[in-house]
């Protein structure tokens, strides 16, 4: 199985819009949603039986046993994240707290304790064709490196048989970008004709180029600002990057996003654009 | 000499592990005595760091070489540190990767890659 | 008075409303707290940059007296350390700053030690005082950039405009923790309601008044305006999908300063959100 996965460095540049139309293309039975901050693609996968969640725990957190707690104020003083509270009684905001442990060792009445902490749910959807494995953070949790990681685990864990698989990818060059990048066999970029866009598929590229997998790049909405396109795809030629296709802005593909459907399927410039991309795509990701 | 390979399984039919610092046990080959056993790596479930844990474990364990597909920066340098081997799998059977690093057929890891941030 | 700019998904405009909101007040202080992509200055292209430094603190080994009893490694949850042939190696990259290695070193081997993980810039654009934080690359996290981008902007009476970064993880909340008010971007496709509703449970969270901006409308029907009215929040403009909107902001321009027509539209959005902002005294004259 073939692992595509598709980033944009910025957000908002319509990866997931491109990653619905490879999955309906392709006819995909295995695909993966890794933006886990904010998980998208499961508003355009409808028709499937429920999903199985799973528990993901996160860095523990501190909790005090206000019983036990002599209010000393250590914990406190020593906390580098300022994570104790001390309104009426001493408190650990969840939020804060990185699960370090330096309270739970200082507490001369052993007060504090380190427990596990939910960070999120692991979503998995499996029907007997089809695969789909997606998370989703919760509010405020940091660390979603590792929860990528599982996401990836739990895809590659289906039995279900296919010769490709379709990942989302999260925006950003940090930590969840890099634990998605490794194992896959492509990065396909998706890039927008703005100067932030450009700008972060710079970072991008230099972060993906590390894990010397196969980099392709496209433009989504290239008829927004045709100069900045055509800087795009001289910065491809330079870098040696193959550009496999340009797809204009059209009214149409909100529609069709809105009403859960990939822009392939229904009759829309968009849509015969990203056809064109599929296609380049996938006779580099094959060959 | 000590060798150990990272491995999906704790038996015979096991197949070599993709992953470094996460593998869920090692295969450790004693090269005099011919002995195989399994060390659980207890470093695979860290939040962060796992790499690192995973390579303390090793050191610990007093193994001499590694066999493996990949490895982190991270865990390179300790590995280094330590004067620890690492050396690259060749398929993702343990015998054979045995065999080869016994008739001096495998070379060492190169591509060192970017630590995986999980 | 500060005003935060969020929005659950990138992309929706959450640079382009705070860029324009904040160039159309008479004075004003933009600050990027988005320290992994950072774009504002791209518009503002401020002058006269004075860069700050921004570190945290790491352990700095003293091998002489460390007396290999290994307390450091086994105490650091995230494993930034590893005992090798008789010496403490620190993992910089990893190690969060939780001083608890340094603390429980029973024969004060190790100290803390400076390390820089990105900088601060602030500089002039016209009415404009633009503060960057920028995050290296491969560091783990840009809170303490966050923490002190705000504590250099916390005693201001000016106006101030907080670009954040995405989502709704604990970098937004540190970033939205002192506003008065948030804005809260969001774009007119079921992501975009998607994405809203994660922003609108983290302002009701940390009880912040709030309101929205529809950004990129078109003439068809819009669900996140239906997510909105259907939960009683206020709208506070919708902005049009417009062309040359979309050219001179995709070129780094600022709108609000190249064209008359959407001066007038920030400076009225502008003035709705001071009205918003509750006992607040300060107008922006």
């Amino acid at each position: 199985m073939k692992q595509l996965l598709i980033l944009s460095g910025k957000g908002g540049t319509g990866k997931t819009t491109v990653a619905t139309s490879f999955i309906k293309l392709s006819n995909a039975k295995v695909f993966a949603d890794c933006d886990v901050d904010a998980p998208n693609l499961h508003l355009l996968t409808s028709g499937m039986s429920d999903p199985k969640y799973t528990n993901y725990f996160g860095l523990p957190k501190a909790v005090i046993d206000s019983n036990k707690c002599i209010k000393c104020g250590l914990c406190k003083e020593n906390c580098k994240f300022d994570a104790i509270e001390n309104i009426k009684d001493y408190q650990v905001d969840w939020y804060a707290c990185e699960g370090c442990g330096v309270c739970e060792k200082l507490c001369p009445t052993k007060a504090i304790t380190l427990i596990p902490a939910k960070a999120g749910d692991l979503i998995l959807y499996s029907d007997i064709d089809k695969a789909f494995s997606t998370a989703k953070l919760k509010m405020g949790s940091g660390t979603s490196g590792k929860l990528v990681t599982e996401v990836k685990k739990q895809m590659n864990s289906v039995t279900v048989k296919s010769d490709l698989a379709v990942i989302d990818g999260s925006p950003g060059i940090g930590c969840p970008v890099i634990a998605s990048l490794s194992g896959v066999d492509m990065v396909l970029i998706v890039a927008e004709p703005s100067i932030s866009g450009i700008n972060d598929m710079e970072r991008i590229i230099t972060t993906a180029q590390k894990f010397h997998t196969k980099i392709a790049v496209c433009i989504n909405k290239y008829n927004t600002n045709q100069s900045n396109t055509d800087r795009i795809i001289e910065y491809c030629k330079n870098s040696n990057i193959p550009f496999v296709g340009k797809i204009p802005f059209d009214k149409k593909a909100v529609t069709a996003i809105n009403s859960g459907k990939s822009i392939v399927e229904i009759d829309c410039e968009a849509g015969i654009s990203a056809k064109e991309v599929y296609k380049k795509t996938m006779d580099i990701l094959f060959n | 000499m000590k060798i150990a390979i990272p491995v999906d399984e704790n038996n015979e039919e096991t197949k070599v592990c993709i992953s470094f610092g996460r593998t869920p046990y090692f295969l450790i080959y004693d090269t005099d005595s011919k002995e195989k056993t399994y060390l659980n790596n207890s470093a695979a479930a860290s939040q962060g760091g796992a790499g690192i844990k995973t390579s303390q474990v090793l050191v610990d364990n007093d193994i001499n070489a590694i066999i493996t597909p990949r490895c982190g920066d991270n865990a390179a340098e300790v590995l280094k540190a330590a004067n620890i081997k690492i050396y690259k799998t060749k398929n993702d059977s343990v015998d054979d990767n045995i065999n080869s690093f016994l008739e001096n057929n495998l070379s060492s890891l190169e591509d060192i890659h970017e630590g995986f941030h999980n | 008075m500060k005003i935060a700019v969020l929005s659950g998904k990138g992309g929706t405009g959450k640079t382009f409303v705070s860029v324009n909101l904040a160039a159309s007040s008479k004075k004003s202080i933009y600050v990027d707290c988005d320290v992994e992509e950072p774009n504002g200055h791209l518009f503002f292209k401020p002058n006269n940059i004075q860069t700050k430094n921004v570190s945290v603190c790491i352990p700095s080994v003293d091998s002489a007296i460390c007396n290999g009893c290994r307390n450091c490694v086994d105490f650091c949850k995230f494993n930034a350390l590893a005992y090798i042939l008789n010496k403490v190696i620190v993992f910089e990259e990893v190690c969060h700053s939780c001083g608890g290695c340094i603390l429980f070193c029973p024969t004060k081997a190790l100290s803390e030690k400076e390390k820089i993980i990105g900088k601060i810039e602030k500089g002039i654009s016209d009415n404009v005082s633009v503060y960057t934080g920028i995050l290296n690359t491969g560091e783990a996290t840009g809170v303490p950039i966050i923490k002190s981008l705000l504590e250099d902007t916390k005693n201001s009476n000016e106006l101030t405009i907080i670009d954040c970064p995405p989502g709704s993880a604990c970098i937004v909340m540190e970033s939205i923790k002192d506003a008065d008010f948030c804005v809260l971007v969001a774009e007119p496709t079921i992501f975009g309601v998607h994405n809203l509703s994660m922003v609108y449970e983290l302002v009701n969270l940390f009880k912040k008044p709030y309101g929205v901006i529809l950004n990129k409308c078109l003439d068809v029907p819009n669900p996140a305006e239906e997510f909105c009215i259907k939960n009683d929040i206020k709208i506070l403009e919708k902005i049009p999908y417009d062309n040359d909107l979309g050219t001179l902001n995709s070129n780094a321009l600022i709108c609000a300063r190249e064209n008359s027509k959407y001066k007038d539209l920030f400076k009225t959005l502008l003035a709705k959100i001071i009205k918003e902002v509750p006992n607040e005294t300060i107008t922006d004259s």
